[in-house]
């Protein structure tokens, strides 16, 4: 066996490792403290004394009820638009102009997202200052409470809208393995129409392949931080938020407590997570009669009504989120029902320049090199495979998930534990390698598909020509993926820009970037600012996907058929 | 049963930008079966998908297709009610073989009843005792008997082949030709086929057009 083979065979365990170990080590981290044990601050017996005080903690049942109905609530009205979208659509010009929108979209941090959705229906959001006060009579902002309602609505709506591109692309991805087009087909020339073609014949062989990441949506809706942080309600918070603050209480005894509910989140989102197993099971023995009751057109104008209702306004809110995050950062003064600032200045971005820039190179700096690990590792893994004539076990491809179903407060803070007991450092590194795990998964969900469908008689053709394993994995393999690897890298930087908690943590709150400065201003007051930072965390995935997707076609315009 | 009509191409024409593609212009006779010949990439694969109601938006389409005197040009391809049988039989992998011929019977009826049906058509093609199997454990040649099951009891209006029998082996080859021919006499079905093989079109008995491979 060459050097070559020997070390790409290596990979695929040294990946597992790197994934499983952290987060082991981080639940196992978090357990000690809920029991009271925690030397470092003066815990040295077992107790129940955390789980005590977290049960008297004033509004647990509301923090708990929130995570669970936000994070099924979000989830199920997500993979309904994204079912409806694909039922009304699929092969439709509305449908290839979505596809080629959705990169970008996906591109757009959590946080901005959510800023900008704050921004667009607060009371005195663009959306009320479009219709005052020609339509409403309102020339003060009116009474409602959003974001932060106590119900969530405002939690659930942002949740959504991040949630739908998605799943829809993992759709997308899945649509070809189950024979999409050639099911549609015969079930239309049979007399269905198109919605209730898809829902008989194509979701039930579509949803088994999307079902892991639904899960990860279930997974990050129920505990996710900086969401919940812009637009949930604030007291009580949901459970995840609740942790945070507890953790960076001054009290340092309340660390136990943080613990404790660190601990719950996890016993939360996996409670979410047999919640929608069991419905799943329900659902299915509950529609195999009407599978093939032959009904072909009942409810199909109201699901092709209800699909594009859905569609655009998911796309209003997006695109009107952005235009006004846009609109405030140029504002000066923009009294309330003026529905353009003026005059528009572009001193907030000069103001921010000076401070942005510090933050805005970690932000860069820690993106580039945790999406370079993640992609060295992934192809690593994808060629292992493709030396060994089979794709990873089952049981490997959960774990490449691990970090996408197991709630980063549960495990996040345990890892602070160790790194702490362990004396090491706080900071750059630890944030990297944090990032590192969030960004692999996503980088190999997003190379998988092409890497493992590229012709393997290119590699027989090589081989056949004399060329050893390591050329052509050099010289033919690697040259012809360029363009999924580089959309791949694209989608992990955009993922490590979006990171908050990771950051957070293992930077232990002294490490700015453009997210956790742009989270942490959204709780303030000052709108100009907020919207300057968010439009910069936006700004670098964004170029991340320019160079993508530019730069294979200016190297290779040479070469037409690697392109897309 | 509806008196059966004839199946009309009025000077169909694919185009492929300003290349034309193929041109027909046919009427088919109820129970009469029109088969198109030719090499593959002439197009005739794309005529049927013009008939059928799926053709790509690359492709320009001009011309009507009838059916008696109804026009189908414009309607989609559910509410023509054409029967379209593949190379691949293509039975739906997350229902069973009967819930495949039921997928396939029109609405209403009641639970019994429908099951009742779905066992009478079971064993009106020699698979009798076969409603509850996964399509996964049938042969290939119980596969393509259950699909052609499967697009009849759907009452088609006419039937679209597209080269049905090139993947089954010689000897299920005729055997299936005699069976699908046979049912298309007996509903009275005009039958458009698009085949590359001489024998196909010799066992349909009907006319032929021969298309050939044109300059590109």
């Amino acid at each position: 066996m060459s050097g070559f083979t020997l070390g790409i065979r290596l990979v695929p365990r040294l990946t597992l490792l790197l994934l499983v170990l952290p987060v082991a080590a981080g639940l196992i981290g978090v357990v000690a403290p809920a029991f009271g044990w925690l030397p470092a601050l003066g815990g040295e017996t077992w107790t129940l004394a955390p789980w005590q005080a977290l049960w008297q903690a004033p509004g647990l049942a509301d923090m708990l009820r929130l995570s669970l109905v936000t994070g099924l609530a979000s989830t199920l009205a997500a993979l309904t638009i994204v079912v409806l979208f694909l039922g009304a659509f699929i092969e439709t010009r509305l449908f290839r102009v979505v596809r080629r929108l959705l990169s970008p979209l996906l591109a757009v941090p959590h946080a901005a997202a959510a800023i900008g959705l704050a921004f667009l229906l607060a009371p005195s959001g663009l959306a009320s200052r479009l219709v005052s006060p020609w339509l409403t009579g309102w020339t003060q902002p009116p009474d409602y409470l959003f974001p932060g309602d106590p119900a969530g609505v405002a939690l659930i709506a942002g949740l959504v809208l991040k949630e739908v591109p998605f799943l829809l692309l993992m759709s997308l991805a899945a649509l070809p393995q189950c024979q999409a087009r050639e099911r549609l087909m015969v079930a239309r020339s049979l007399g269905y129409g198109p919605v209730t073609a898809f829902t008989k014949a194509v979701l039930p062989g579509l949803y088994p392949l999307i079902r892991l990441p639904v899960y990860a949506v279930i997974a990050f809706a129920t505990s996710t931080v900086e969401v919940a942080l812009i637009l949930g309600p604030s007291t009580p918070p949901t459970l995840a938020v609740a942790v945070v603050r507890w953790l960076g209480d001054p009290d340092l005894t309340r660390r136990f407590l943080a613990s404790a509910a660190a601990l719950l989140q996890l016993g939360v989102t996996a409670l979410a997570l047999l919640a929608w197993w069991g419905a799943e099971h329900l659902v299915r023995r509950l529609v195999a009669g009407w599978l093939v009751d032959g009904g072909r057109r009942r409810g199909e104008i109201t699901g092709r009504l209800v699909g594009a209702a859905l569609t655009w306004l998911s796309i209003g809110l997006l695109g009107a989120s952005l235009a006004g995050l846009l609109l405030w950062s140029l504002a000066a003064y923009w009294p309330f029902p003026a529905a353009w600032p003026s005059p528009m200045t572009l001193r907030t971005w000069r103001e921010a320049a000076d401070t942005a820039m510090g933050p805005l190179g970690h932000t860069a700096s820690i993106g580039l090199v945790a999406t370079a690990l993640s992609v060295l590792l992934v192809v690593g893994c994808l060629e292992a495979e493709t030396l060994r004539y089979r794709p990873l076990r089952p049981g490997a491809q959960l774990i490449l998930y691990l970090p996408l179903l197991v709630p980063p407060v549960a495990f996040l803070y345990g890892l602070v534990q160790l790194q702490a007991q362990l004396g090491l450092a706080a900071g750059w590194w630890a944030v990297t390698l944090g990032h590192s795990l969030f960004v692999l998964p996503y980088v190999f969900l997003s190379l998988a598909e092409s890497y493992r469908r590229l012709d393997p008689r290119w590699g027989q053709v090589a081989a056949s020509l004399g060329a050893s394993r390591a050329t052509t994995f050099w010289r033919v393999r690697l040259p012809m993926l360029v363009v999924p690897i580089a959309v791949a890298a694209a989608v992990g930087f955009a993922v490590s820009v979006g990171q908050y908690l990771p950051t957070l943590l293992l930077g232990a709150g002294r490490l700015a970037t453009l997210t956790t400065e742009a989270v942490s201003l959204a709780s303030g007051g000052d709108r100009r600012l907020t919207a300057v930072y968010a439009l910069g965390q936006l700004a670098l995935p964004a170029l991340g996907f320019l160079l993508a997707l530019g730069l294979p076609r200016f190297l290779l315009r040479h070469r037409r058929l690697l392109l897309p | 049963m509806p008196i059966p009509c004839p199946l009309i191409l009025d000077n169909v024409t694919i185009r492929h930008g300003a290349h034309t593609l193929v041109a027909v212009d046919a009427r088919i006779a109820p129970g009469e079966v029109l088969t198109l010949m030719g090499p593959s990439g002439v197009g005739k694969s794309t005529l049927l998908a013009q008939v059928a109601g799926f053709l790509a938006p690359v492709f320009t389409a001009t011309g009507y297709i009838r059916l008696g005197d109804e026009e189908l040009t414009r309607l989609p391809a559910e509410r023509r009610r054409l029967g379209l049988l593949f190379q691949d039989p293509l039975l739906f992998p997350h229902l069973s073989v009967g819930g495949n011929l039921a997928f396939g019977m029109p609405a209403g009826g009641g639970r019994r009843r429908r099951r009742q049906a779905v066992e009478a058509a079971l064993a009106d093609i020699g698979l009798a005792g076969f409603a509850g199997r996964d399509p996964a454990t049938l042969s290939g040649g119980q596969r393509a008997r259950v699909a052609l099951m499967r697009v009849l009891l759907a009452a088609p209006r006419a039937m679209l082949l597209d080269e049905p029998f090139s993947k089954l082996d010689a000897a299920l080859r005729d055997e299936m030709r005699r069976l699908v021919f046979a049912r298309i006499r007996e509903h009275g079905l005009p039958t458009l086929m698009v085949t590359h093989d001489r024998d196909d079109a010799e066992a349909a008995g009907g006319p032929v057009i021969a298309l050939s491979a044109r300059e590109a």
